[in-house]
């Protein structure tokens, strides 16, 4: 790997431009990498000829914590990892949980934790759009992202009481019945949001601006996301149709209609196409959803005290950023043997190098902002 | 999409064949399993259509399932009966069941004795191989049967072990849209080889379980911790590492501080 690198480094270095390169910390403290990541760059010029990621800055050891805690007394941590997404990953841990007690959370908990889920996923998408488009300098369309994700969150504040880290599954189903009202309040925010979509579109999409600071900038092929396990938007944006909602189902995802949104060439541009177009699938969903919310229990029955026998289980869900999965070995006990996050963030963030290889200084900041990470989940 | 039926369909059976051995067990958690068998039915008759579309690793076993479930039932009320003196019966559920599918078969019929243990536990498939031979198994796997994408890579301390460390490989294949699982064992001071190079993927991966467990990886660029401090001393999820311990000295010197609890 080092060999073409340093070879066509010092090509560069001599014969084109003869000066020598410098290194650019970025971070851990700059406002566009989303909290605390530090990257360093090796720059001949204008042009990023390396990089490194460094990261931990956030670790909180939330894998050790687990295996000292029930499996319930968890759940609320896996919140406060990629802590803009909160429903996604309790989503993930309690399907994962009862995979391992091989049960099922009820129709109906199942319908409103996909309702819940597709809400949290335009809010995320919200997030990132907002700071994305604030990054490269696109200062307008954060207020309005921020306008509609504050929708979201009162949706969340109503059902369960809380706004970011939500705990809003059980183990086995939910806790809280829908509020009076919830049909109404989510059929309001998608109807009304179909035409803010419309208005971010008139903002950016083509917006000489944004159109030359995103096409063709960070710039991954399929081969290279696959072989470096990238998944979620980033990974459609490259050409690949898959999406875990269609290739295993979970939750309540089978019984609605939803495209999965690609792009071909696997730029900034792309990545930003197709995750509007998932929210507007998101949407999509949530309309079918509460059509019909199935009448019935919200909870299953598995006891207070969950003893899941011994085995392991890989359960993972498709979050906002891609792939979430949990690895879980239980021993028998109240506890959980071990905890494993495949957190998205992390192995998308590993793709940084290869995107901004080449690219100008500028880009970085772009390119951080496409990969969408969330440092609380990068590090854990 | 197809596939769903099958992710569906193994949960769904065995909450069957639990609860048909949990009233055995005199447990005060019972009577709400009756429960789980009410909710299976409208589970079950959209189950059977797609079968043909299970992931392959799963499909030799989907037959298999059906018969061990069937024959537990009667099985399980003479099993459970000396099980509920001491343990629960409850952790006579959902046993691991071995697996002797398609792929098995292939790797073992190239790698022999490198391939151990294949099991299927709750219905996702498990293959144990020797550590020594992990990254031709992985080349074979990856350009062979088309497993391209690694998922994930970790590992899990038993210390009481001869060798401690499970190393875990969750392996997807887009072409069959199946997940496998390959485990390998790795004593305190093996090193395992590497599998940057077939899947680049493992680069921070495999640095992340090299700072969490001192697991030294072979043959990868540039093996040093991630998320933990570089001049950290300690492997911070290692059963032995206890949640308050830290490393005292590293705390003082830059922290400041005398102890971070």
């Amino acid at each position: 790997m080092s060999d073409p690198r340093t070879a066509e480094l010092s090509n560069v270095s001599t014969t084109v431009l003869g000066a020598d390169e410098i290194i650019l910390n970025m971070g851990p403290q700059h406002p566009s990498t989303h909290g605390v990541l530090r990257v360093k760059l090796k720059l001949d010029g204008e042009r990023v000829v390396d990089s490194e990621c460094i990261i931990g800055y956030l670790h909180r050891g939330v894998e050790k914590i687990a295996e000292h805690r029930s499996y319930q007394q968890f759940a609320p941590y896996v919140d406060r990892m990629d802590y803009v997404a909160a429903v996604s990953n309790g989503l993930g841990y309690c399907e994962a949980v009862e995979k391992l007690l091989s049960t099922e959370a009820p129709i109906r908990a199942r319908v409103v934790r996909t309702i819940l889920a597709e809400l949290q996923r335009i809010a995320s998408h919200l997030l990132w759009l907002g700071t994305h488009a604030l990054d490269i300098g696109a200062l307008t369309p954060v207020f309005y992202c921020f306008r509609e994700r504050e929708e979201i969150l009162k949706i969340f504040e109503k059902y369960c009481g809380a706004r970011l880290t939500t705990h809003a599954f059980r183990i086995g189903g939910l806790q809280y019945e829908t509020y009076d009202g919830f049909e109404q309040d989510v059929k309001r925010f998608c109807d009304d949001f179909t035409h803010r979509i419309d208005e971010y579109e008139t903002l950016l999409t083509e917006n000489r601006i944004w159109v030359g600071r995103t096409k063709g900038v960070g710039i991954l092929s399929a081969a290279d996301a696959i072989a470096l396990g990238v998944t979620g938007p980033v990974l459609r944006a490259s050409g690949v149709k898959w999406d875990l909602r269609k290739a295993m189902p979970y939750a309540a995802y089978d019984q609605y209609q939803f495209e999965i949104p690609t792009r071909e060439t696997g730029d900034t541009y792309d990545r930003y196409v197709v995750r509007m177009e998932e929210m507007r699938q998101s949407r999509r969903i949530c309309l079918q959803a509460i059509e019909n919310i199935p009448a019935g229990p919200i909870m299953a029955r598995i006891g207070k005290v969950l003893k899941p026998p011994p085995g392991e289980v890989y359960h993972s869900i498709e979050a906002p950023k891609g792939e979430l999965g949990y690895y879980i070995v239980s021993d028998g006990t109240t506890q959980p043997y071990r905890v494993r996050v495949r957190p998205p963030s992390f192995i998308n963030l590993q793709a940084f190098d290869k995107m901004a290889r080449g690219s100008l200084v500028a880009d970085v900041v772009a390119i951080i902002g496409t990969i969408d990470i969330v440092l609380g989940e990068v590090d854990r | 999409m197809a596939n769903d039926p099958s992710e569906k369909d193994p949960t769904s059976k065995p909450p069957a064949s639990g609860a048909e051995e949990k009233p055995v067990a005199p447990k005060p958690v019972e009577p709400p399993q009756a429960a789980p068998p009410a909710a299976n039915p409208p589970k079950s008759p959209d189950a059977p259509a797609p079968k043909p579309n299970v992931p392959s690793a799963a499909s030799p076993t989907a037959p298999a399932a059906p018969v061990t479930a069937a024959v537990k039932p009667p099985a399980a009320p003479a099993g459970a009966a000396p099980k509920a003196a001491a343990p629960p019966a409850k952790e006579a559920a959902p046993k691991p069941l071995p697996l002797d599918n398609e792929l098995v078969q292939k790797l073992k019929a190239r790698f022999g004795d490198a391939i151990g243990e294949a099991t299927l536990d709750r219905k996702q498939a498990i293959v144990t191989i020797g550590a020594e031979q992990l990254r031709e198994i992985s080349r074979y796997c990856r350009d062979e049967e088309k497993f391209d994408m690694l998922v994930d890579l970790t590992a899990v301390d038993w210390p009481k072990r001869e060798k401690r460390f499970d190393l875990i490989l969750i392996l997807y294949s887009f072409a069959k849209n199946e997940r496998v699982r390959l485990k390998a064992h790795a004593g305190e001071n093996e090193p395992v080889p590497s599998v940057c190079e077939i899947w680049p993927a493992a680069n921070w991966l495999e640095r992340e379980c090299y700072d969490m467990f001192g697991i030294v990886f072979e043959g990868h660029p540039k093996l040093t911790r991630i998320l933990m401090p570089d001049e950290w001393q300690g492997y911070p999820l290692r059963k032995d590492y206890d949640i308050l311990k830290q490393d005292t000295d590293w705390v003082r010197e830059n922290l400041g501080i005398e102890s971070g609890q």
